[in-house]
């Protein structure tokens, strides 16, 4: 028996009836889902409270208002993203009308991670919403607080003939993905991300895969540690480090790093207090097994800052490690977890090379009061973001595009980048049924001197135009 | 084959493919090669379908040159980084979007256009800075030996390479690791495609095909309607991925449909359809002797005739065609058109969205309503209103299909979009640390009023004025407060 078979075609015929096509009928969506978001903002806290040990700011500032915003800007924007739009046309089309109509692709499914489990189920849903399709959510089974919020509340404010939520682990998740969707947006591992890709494949769904990888973060000599430290320390411990985008691992001078450890225990005192443990403000390991898996990363070069753990509490401390080798397992995997490894390399090019040597990124930062330092970096490397002097502030802007390049994913969202995400770009062309004497030329039969005419008139063409 | 690509990709990371006037000179080089080489270029793709040389140079050289100079003309332009809107947090950032290119490309032409489906590619990926594998179709052998031939006498001879074979060389050539595949074809190979580019999170973009529906309603002028089909229909002798596959009108209509694309006929091609210079063959055997299977049991109103050594077939149209039959099962790909009586614009409509989405969908109407309905209750690739083919003449246009006709597009700008990585960068600088003191642990209730004002705040230009003021006005209170005590 197919638990999803009827979910599912229930959600296709009402694709097909059209209800999820007029603005109105969005626009009530999105507004649907604002509400949620307002109405149940403390169970909301009090869910990822119990999943993460998230702090009321760190809810409110990377979950709530990041998802509300977002609702937003699509309220406000909703008509204008769907408008048809117009292209520039060539002596040909002249008299035609031309333009774009996005249309909704139709069943999307989206499959959500753990970390920020709100914003990284509502953000895509948004845009998917937005650009008129029927969705299925399949949130992450692990944030066990936020999925019960999700599965039992959200569908009370949305319309059910176009929406559903579907629970389940790895093995669900499988037999969910044998179906037929229209588009699948995931966030997660690249190596799942391999496999929903395969399994899109049988199917031709179009994919987008936000994935991860290992952040670099370079730190140049010349810079104030204690600033770069405040702030890669917030980057890197926010959300006890499960962020796809927090700066993986630091790449500097020994020189640097011998002023930088200081300043990043004095950041982390000053954030956390002289016992982390009890700091309000530092979040827990989502379960064991990750936990598991960081507190054997804290085996790797040698504990320079924190180190601590507590099993009963899946607690790791603030940690920063040096002395670390690149074939060491920290420096093998995505550490997502609050632990930060200091790899020596003497100067820019050296971390330049380091950094192409592996997989693009998801995020690369580099620090220095040198713009041109900043700048070189960016320009001899690849990665899915950039920012400068800072940690993911990038996030944070809705005119900019969020996604991966090569293992750290493919295609990109946020802000109207979602909506067209979501959306096929079904190119229309009307022409009038007169005027045919224009289309003369294109009819056979050819003789050498029409050929002759038409090399003639490619020669002398200033500007490119196909007029066949 | 794995030496190859690694003599690619290292040629791709020396970075030479990356400046502006690199990949000018190389465009201008190809340029160059179709202009000098015309004739054999002209002659290669004669052979491989039996094409005139106004043909060939009309439907394929054109568009290349056309597309060619277009990257030219607005390359300068396009890999400029890009500045976006910024809000309260970012109001004293660099912010933008950097254009760069995804490394080694792989293309992978078709037959039917064997010429333009791989140069028109390769452009764009050329114009976005990546370095480039071409594998040419193996049907059409002339072309893809002349492109094995000439490209290397033109362009950079290890970034931009020409791999021929079969389905085993493929096969192979799909196991190495590309950053972007772009695959011309059928749907049954797109497949195997995407589940290649899966094991190394290879983004595709699929050119893939389906039956393109062509809907005739009964307020329309049928001698200009049945000429721009006849045109589109047996253009390269049918083996057009947006050829018009089957025809949906009202029951009346067949015959006069029929009577006016048999003067069409005619008056294209003459009265011996076999002599005419403009009319190409089928491809190879294999196609012919998977069309010829089309027609069987069918009602052939005219055309219908073959000839097994030269791979002619006549222009044929069948009418009361069974929509459960052979030739309505499968991607045509041929010169047959099977009109499909409906009752109604309703039926047409449930027709076709009970089917695959094709690549592309046309509608001939005086009722401007009627076409705006058939757009607004279908979906295809891409749409023509009162002609067919069109739209892809247009490259402000992406070129593409949805569903099973495709994902991605490309063409024009488009090409160099999907070839490149949009990659957006914020450049902070490491002053002003203060005010970042708002979002450092210990975190207070108004720390959270004040982390969402700045979240949520819109920049808004003409407020800016006032706003700012107040903004300075508060902060330089708090940094005061809280740098002096």
């Amino acid at each position: 028996m197919d638990p999803f078979e009827d979910t599912l075609r229930r959600l296709r015929e009402t694709f097909h009836a059209g209800h999820t096509r007029p603005a109105e009928f969005r626009a009530a969506q999105l507004r649907g889902l604002g509400h949620f978001l307002q109405d149940n903002k403390q169970l909301l806290h009090d869910a990822l409270a119990q999943d993460l040990h998230k702090s009321a700011f760190e809810s409110e500032v990377s979950e709530v208002a990041i998802s509300q915003g977002e609702v937003t800007l699509a309220l406000r924007n909703l008509r204008a993203w769907m408008k048809d739009e117009h292209v520039p046309k060539n002596l040909a089309t002249q008299l035609d009308s031309a333009f774009i109509r996005k249309e909704p692709f139709g069943l999307v499914l989206i499959i959500a991670p753990w970390n920020y489990p709100i914003n990284l189920t509502l953000v895509p849903l948004v845009g998917a919403l937005a650009a008129g399709n029927c969705v299925v959510l399949k949130p992450s089974e692990i944030s066990q607080g936020t999925e019960k919020v999700l599965a039992e509340v959200l569908p009370r404010y949305l319309d059910q003939s176009c929406f559903a939520v579907v629970l389940g682990g790895p093995e669900e998740t499988g037999q969910l993905l044998k179906h037929k969707f229209d588009y699948i947006f995931f966030t997660g591992s690249p190596r799942v991300g391999k496999i929903v890709m395969t399994a899109a494949a049988k199917h031709l769904t179009p994919v987008t895969l936000e994935l991860g990888g290992k952040n670099p973060c370079y730190v140049d000599d010349n810079c104030d540690p204690q600033i770069v430290a405040n702030r890669v320390a917030w980057f890197r411990y926010f959300n006890a480090g499960q962020t796809c985008v927090a700066p993986d691992y630091l790449l500097c001078s020994p020189e640097m790093q011998e002023r930088l450890l200081p300043a990043l225990q004095s950041a982390i005192t000053r954030f956390y207090g002289n016992d982390p443990q009890s700091s309000p403000n530092l979040g827990r390991i989502i379960n064991q097994k990750q936990f598991q898996r960081l507190r054997a990363l804290l085996g790797c070069g040698r504990v320079a800052i924190g180190g601590q753990s507590d099993e009963c509490d899946r607690y790791i401390a603030p940690t920063v490690l040096v002395d670390v080798q690149e074939t060491e397992p920290v420096m093998q995997e995505e550490i997502f977890g609050p632990i930060l490894p200091i790899v020596n390399v003497r100067g820019v090019d050296e971390a330049i090379e380091f950094i192409n040597r592996r997989e693009k990124p998801l995020a690369l930062y580099a620090f220095s009061n040198s713009s041109q330092v900043v700048r070189r970096i960016l320009a001899q490397t690849s990665s899915g973001g950039f920012c400068g002097n800072d940690g993911f502030m990038h996030m944070t802007l809705a005119s900019l595009p969020f996604g991966g390049v090569g293992a750290s994913g493919i295609g990109r969202y946020h802000g109207k980048f979602s909506f067209d995400t979501f959306s096929h770009h079904r190119a229309c062309l009307l022409r009038s049924p007169g005027m045919e004497k224009l289309n003369a030329i294109r009819y056979p039969p050819h003789s050498p001197r029409r050929l002759r005419v038409l090399l003639v008139a490619m020669e002398a063409r200033g500007c490119s135009c196909t007029l066949l | 084959m794995e030496h190859e690509v690694q003599r690619v990709r290292q040629a791709f990371l020396s970075g030479r493919s990356r400046p502006l006037r690199f990949r000018l000179q190389q465009l201008e080089a190809l340029r160059r090669m179709v202009q000098e080489r015309e004739k054999d270029i002209l002659a290669a793709i004669g052979s491989d379908l039996c094409k005139s040389e106004f043909n060939a140079y009309s439907q394929e050289v054109i568009a290349v040159l056309g597309e060619i100079d277009f990257m030219l003309e607005n390359l300068p332009e396009w890999i400029t980084a890009k500045p976006v809107k910024k809000n309260l947090l970012t109001m004293l950032d660099e912010a933008y979007l950097q254009p760069q290119p995804l490394g080694v490309v792989l293309i992978i032409g078709a037959w039917n256009y064997p010429f333009v489906l791989t140069i028109q590619p390769l452009i764009g990926a050329i114009a976005a800075g990546n370095a480039v594998i071409i594998k040419p179709s193996e049907l059409s052998e002339n072309t893809a030996t002349i492109l094995a031939k000439l490209l290397p006498q033109y362009l950079d001879q290890d970034l931009y390479i020409v791999i021929n074979g079969g389905v085993e060389e493929t096969t192979e050539l799909l196991k190495q690791r590309f950053d972007h595949i772009l695959y011309t074809g059928n749907t049954t190979v797109g497949k195997i495609v995407m589940e290649a580019a899966a094991k190394h999170l290879t983004p595709v973009t699929l050119e893939l095909g389906g039956k393109s529906p062509c809907y005739i309603d009964k307020d329309c002028d049928l001698d200009i309607v049945c000429r721009r089909i006849t045109w589109g229909k047996y253009m390269n002798c049918g083996q057009t991925c947006i050829a018009p596959d089957y025809i949906l009108c009202e029951a009346s209509l067949q015959n006069q449909i029929v009577q006016k694309i048999k003067e069409t006929v005619k008056e294209f091609y003459g009265e011996n359809v076999k002599e005419s210079p403009d009319y190409e063959r089928i491809i190879n055997h294999r196609h012919f002797k998977r069309i010829l299977s089309l027609l069987e049991g069918q009602k052939i109103a005219f055309g219908g005739e073959t000839d097994e050594a030269t791979r002619y077939i006549a222009p044929t149209v069948l009418t009361d065609v069974d929509p459960k039959t052979k030739v309505m099962q499968e991607e045509i790909f041929g010169p047959v058109l099977p009109i499909v009586p409906v009752k109604n614009v309703d039926e047409a409509i449930n027709f076709i969205n009970e089917r695959e989405k094709p690549l592309a969908l046309y509608v001939f109407s005086h009722n401007h309503k009627l076409i705006k309905r058939m757009i607004d209750e279908t979906s295809s690739g891409g749409v023509t209103g009162n002609d067919v083919i069109m739209h892809f003449m247009l490259n402000s246009f992406p070129f593409g299909g949805v569903g099973s006709s495709g994902m991605g597009a490309y063409h024009g700008k488009h090409t160099f979009d999907t070839f490149s990585h949009q990659r957006p960068c914020l450049l902070k600088s490491l002053k002003r640390e203060g005010a970042n003191k708002l979002r450092y642990p210990p975190n207070s209730q108004s720390k959270v009023y004040w982390g969402k004002f700045f979240l949520l705040k819109r920049f808004n230009k003409e407020k800016l004025g006032l706003l700012l003021l107040t903004f300075l006005g508060i902060v330089a209170a708090v940094l005061v407060k809280a740098e002096y005590y």
